[in-house]
């Protein structure tokens, strides 16, 4: 099995918009952005390739810190900075097409952090 | 300028197999802005991982999915088994292969079939939902499910397919070759098909790069990208090469599930000839530790399970990139400037699985 490459190179919040203006100057195409939350901060990734080489820039945020929008150098970018702040309530700020927590609409309102109380439900019978 | 209206569009809507709404801005009967929700099918499945054990989760990454499933298992077995450094012996990753490609010929042949039936080809459509049938026997015969497997398990498969049973499957697939090139050039030549998809829903190929266009949607604009290329699995011994088309619209996204269909026919006996002996998996030990990106190719496009493990049985972080979550900016590019009437067809032509983007 040939292996795909990866390299991640941690970065600071402020130096986001920079080395994504790079990569997109080298021609790399916006694989993903994915957020892990991590006890009381969230590692953002995001990820680019020109063909079978990833590579991920990595970011580390709290809750409550402003994370600029890279979408104004990759277009597409808005579905994963809706999405992470729809799932984990970060701030994304200049997102161009921002819907403001409504890309994903459920039932229980987003971000899902604050798990919702858990109602226990007999056996054969009602709640 | 007329005045603009907007119209919702879904999510319940007859081509839609999957909810997902549009708000379409229209001036007269022309779109000039959509914009997309999702969440009616959001399940949490990657939350889940943090309270299944990492082994039994494979069944539950199959279910993100009911038609790429037996890919998505696989993807989510590669992350583990990099992390973990199991070398999977080589004849489980062919019959991997073998099922991958299984799953790419009838999730395209069901494709095709809605699109014949979105277009209102009703013959077209139940031809190619018969083939498809005649793939799903074949699956069914080897992992004893129709879309759902539960054949790929961390270090191999949990099945083999006897030589003789590979032999079958490849009589099976000659004998119903020449119905798939019958309709494939039904899709390619038929006048009916190219007056209602040629030159609409265009997505160029400046614009399929810059937005993240995967999968068909971007082959059809002349990208040449697809993961089969790097080689996982067994893809690197089979002499792969991707199907590519250049106009960008909604028949060349056709025609290149159309052809894929009968390479994925290619892939599976070049398959079975090169099928080497030997154990179909390796014995798993201890718990992941470690972090991996692992990629394929599904049907709908290129498809990413990130893992994040910490030597525990639970794993810390699960996230599934799937291909109609990046195919959704593309979709509301190529949505601008066309009829009100053509907006089921071009939406209809990205593949969309909302219950992969929802996980």
């Amino acid at each position: 099995m040939i292996e795909q490459k990866h390299t991640i190179t941690e970065i600071a919040v402020t130096d986001l918009l920079k080395k994504t203006g790079e990569c997109h100057e080298k021609g790399h195409r916006l694989v993903q952005i994915g957020c892990t939350p991590l006890g009381d901060c969230y590692e953002i990734n995001y990820t680019f390739t020109t063909s079978w080489d990833f590579e991920s820039l990595r970011i580390t945020v709290n809750d409550g810190d402003k994370i600029p929008s890279i979408s104004g150098i990759y277009w597409g970018a808005f579905i994963y900075e809706n999405e992470i702040h729809d799932l984990f309530g970060l701030t994304v700020t200049d997102i161009n097409v921002d819907f403001q927590g409504h890309l994903i609409e459920t039932r229980i309102p987003s971000p899902f952090k604050n798990a919702p109380p858990v109602t226990k439900v007999k056996k054969g019978g009602d709640a | 300028m007329g005045n603009q209206i907007v119209v919702p569009f879904g999510p319940q809507h007859p081509v839609l197999p999957e909810p997902i709404h549009l708000d379409l801005v229209l001036e007269d009967e022309r779109v000039v802005e959509a914009v997309p929700t999702i969440g009616y099918v959001h399940r949490g499945l990657e939350k889940l991982v943090e309270k299944r054990d990492y082994k039994d989760y494979v069944l539950i990454a199959e279910r993100i999915c009911g038609i790429c499933s037996f890919t998505h298992s696989v993807t989510y077995c590669n992350a583990i088994e990099r992390i973990m450094g199991i070398e999977v012996p080589a004849r489980a990753q062919f019959i991997r292969t073998i099922w991958m490609e299984y799953s790419r010929m009838h999730s395209h042949l069901l494709w095709l079939g809605l699109t014949a039936d979105a277009m209102g080809f009703e013959n077209l459509f139940m031809n190619a939902w018969r083939l498809r049938e005649e793939i799903l026997d074949d699956m069914e015969a080897t992992t004893g499910g129709r879309v759902i497997q539960g054949s790929c398990k961390v270090g191999g498969i949990r099945r083999d397919i006897s030589d003789d049973k590979l032999g079958e499957m490849v009589d099976h697939l000659k004998k119903i070759r020449p119905l798939l090139e019958e309709s494939n050039r039904i899709f390619t030549h038929d006048q009916t098909v190219r007056h209602r998809m040629r030159g609409l829903g265009v997505l160029s190929k400046e614009d399929a790069w810059d937005l993240g266009a995967v999968g068909p949607t971007a082959r059809g604009s002349g990208c040449d990208m697809d993961v089969r290329s790097s080689g996982y699995s067994a893809y690197g011994e089979l002499g792969f090469k991707p199907v590519v088309f250049t106009h960008g619209d909604c028949l060349d996204r056709c025609l290149v599930r159309s052809e894929e269909v009968l390479a994925a026919v290619d892939l599976v006996e070049r398959a079975v000839a090169k099928m080497p002996d030997g154990p179909i998996e390796e014995k798993v030990k201890g718990n992941p530790d470690g972090e991996y990106f692992a990629f394929s190719e599904q049907p709908r496009g290129e498809c990413m399970h990130y893992i994040k493990a910490n030597g525990k049985k639970n794993i810390v972080r699960h996230r599934v990139r799937t291909p109609t979550l990046t195919n959704i900016p593309p979709l509301v590019k190529m949505l601008e400037g066309i009829e009100m009437a053509d907006v089921p067809v071009v939406v209809l032509t990205i593949d969309p699985c909302i219950g992969c983007a929802e996980r």
